[in-house]
């Protein structure tokens, strides 16, 4: 074990590196495909025999999604409500992470009982009750309806409370003989030491919201004020196989092409949040 | 979002408690920090208040109604549940439901597993590349892995058909199938999330003590020996981790349903969210939709706490 061996010579190697290069390849291989047929002609999308690389490139999809749905307000519409979501839980989760984390009140183990239970219940259980309480309020179809009710969430809770349980609470009682108010040391000290949990939840509820198409989708009316993932569900649904593939593959990449930017910048510290929020369960 | 909590009861319990010593100091003490503590918490446990435990109970009273979303709703006590068990639809529809969760759950585990522990050998060309490419399905929506493999498996224009025909292979057009229909939406859920699981997994293996093997191996124990008395062991608390939020994922499956398949052919792949949905908001049926989403509560409830007491029992294996 101690002289090392070069790779090609230890047993398994090379099974080893072509199974996950097959893994790979079909990992990645649906995402070409949608890159591909966005800027292929629609003659032949539907030829056969069908073919992966087209002869000649199109900006025709585009024109035609564009055609289709309100794509520019859609787009803004995800980003509103990404942002605006990530923002505001990151906010009040860590506030509440704070709490359970440092400040020894009374009602705590009240609270976390409360959060546990509440964590056990499906959203889509709440559609049809969150849905008559969003008309009641005159919510539906507007960034409110859609932001406000996922401001908070138990699992993001958890999750900075474990970042905060990690930090030093002399951190905290040295900020307290320094005269520092609670708030201060919440905002000042320990959401810094907090950073890594905070881009991890961040990042996730980023890419959940962009991705979620359930929400808008039933909270929404009309295409102006839906996010793209809803709209593009909603095209392909109302369209009954009638809209040619390049467009909704057009549609597609415009709407996952800013997500895979966004990962091929934080890709290491999403992976290792995913790492190790499934360590910590 | 999938995390889920740690409980310490311990330290739950010593929270609350003060340290003893001067009691009138200490009075003050707690009073402020019993104030700060839910003001704290106050914004975050209002809008879980209002959003999901508000909502949930609301679910149950609609659920006890016939309520249409249009009409004024009248009581009529539990005809909606007695429905919801009986009639033929219903049944298909849990019954869809669990059949995916019992397809999907181990496959999805068994795939991710599988690829983490060659992932995790240090003779991998370009293993970090490797390990974000195939991760990258689950940055990707549902919405368009759905819209991409509809396209790739079309049997006219897709393709997989075609390429399957060249080597023999004649695949059925599978979206329209009543036998395959099932399988292949499992199998695009399987794909989104594969890397996902496999990430995880190779965060468990590597808190797997490698003396562990070294040992194993000395005792002359084959790689599967190794496996089945070092790996799964060592992978315990992430295997229950992993199951759950799998088998939850499961029980809430809609987007690639509602984008593939519409439920079809024949409710084949009609699932619970999926009939929550199309009663609550195309037939307008918000009483029976209601009915129908507290069974899917009940189901993920009993799971949740399945979940807690298998925790609560690791953390007394350990201690």
């Amino acid at each position: 074990m101690n002289k090392p061996i070069p790779f090609w010579r230890r047993p398994g190697t090379i099974g080893a590196n072509l199974l996950v290069i097959a893994a790979s390849l079909l990992a990645i291989f649906p995402l070409v495909v949608v890159i591909v047929t966005a800027f292929t002609p629609q003659n032949e999308t539907i030829a056969y025999p069908p073919e992966l690389i087209p002869s000649t490139f199109t900006l025709d999809n585009f024109a035609g999604v564009f055609e289709r749905i309100p794509v520019g307000a859609q787009l803004w519409n995800t980003i509103m409500m990404s942002v605006g979501v990530t923002f505001f839980s990151l906010i009040l989760n860590s506030m509440v992470a704070y709490a359970l984390a440092f400040i020894p009140f009374k009602g705590r183990g009240l609270l976390f009982g409360l959060l546990i239970a509440t964590m056990m219940i499906p959203f889509q259980s709440l559609l049809i009750p969150l849905y008559k309480m969003l008309t009641e309020f005159g919510w539906i179809g507007t960034m409110t309806g859609l932001i406000v009710p996922r401001a908070a969430d138990v699992a993001g809770i958890f999750l900075l409370r474990q970042f905060f349980i990690m930090i030093p609470k002399e951190l905290r009682a040295a900020a307290m003989i320094d005269g520092a108010s609670e708030w201060k040391i919440y905002w000042r000290v320990m959401m810094p030491n907090a950073t890594a949990g905070l881009l991890t939840l961040g990042i996730f509820n980023f890419v959940g919201n962009w991705n979620d198409m359930l929400w808008p989708m039933v909270m929404t009316n009309s295409a102006e004020d839906r996010t793209l993932t809803a709209g593009l569900a909603i095209l392909n649904g109302t369209a009954q196989g009638l809209i040619p593939y390049g467009v909704t593959m057009a549609g597609s990449l415009i709407s996952v092409l800013p997500l895979v930017i966004m990962f091929a910048i934080v890709q290491k510290r999403f992976i290792e949040g995913v790492a190790t929020a499934g360590l910590k369960g | 979002m999938t995390t889920n909590p740690v409980l310490e009861p311990a330290a739950i319990e010593s929270a609350g408690k003060s340290r003893g010593g001067r009691w009138k100091h200490r009075y003050n003490f707690q009073r402020h920090a019993n104030r700060t503590g839910w003001l704290f918490a106050a914004p975050g446990l209002s809008i879980l208040l209002a959003f999901v435990f508000f909502p949930a109970g609301y679910a149950f009273w609609i659920s006890l109604t016939d309520s249409s979303g249009l009409n004024k709703p009248s009581f009529v006590g539990l005809d909606n549940y007695v429905q919801a068990f009986t009639d033929a639809d219903s049944q298909n529809a849990i019954v869809n439901t669990v059949v995916y969760a019992i397809g999907y759950t181990p496959l999805v585990i068994g795939v991710a597993l599988f690829l983490a522990i060659f992932l995790n050998r240090k003779d991998l060309f370009l293993r970090g590349a490797q390990r974000t490419t195939i991760f990258m399905p689950f940055i990707i929506s549902m919405a368009v892995a759905a819209l991409a493999w509809s396209f790739i498996i079309n049997p006219n224009t897709g393709l997989m058909p075609y390429w399957f025909s060249k080597i023999g292979i004649n695949l059925p057009d599978l979206l329209n199938d009543e036998t395959w229909a099932m399988p292949t939406v499992i199998f695009v859920a399987v794909w989104k999330n594969f890397g996902y699981f496999m990430v995880i997994f190779i965060a468990g293996l590597q808190g797997i003590p490698p003396d562990q093997y070294e040992a194993a191996a000395l005792d002359g124990a084959s790689k599967w020996q190794q496996f089945k008395a070092v790996t799964l062991p060592g992978l315990r608390p992430t295997m229950t981790y992993v199951i759950i939020i799998a088998i939850n994922t499961a029980f809430q499956t809609f987007d690639q349903i509602y984008i593939m398949t519409g439920g079809g052919p024949l409710r084949s792949t009609e699932t619970i969210v999926y009939r929550v949905y199309t009663e609550g908001f195309t037939n307008f049926r918000q009483g029976y939709a209601s009915a129908l989403s507290f069974v899917l509560m009940a189901i993920t409830l009993t799971i949740g706490l399945i979940q807690l007491s298998i925790s609560r029992k690791q953390e007394r294996d350990l201690a």
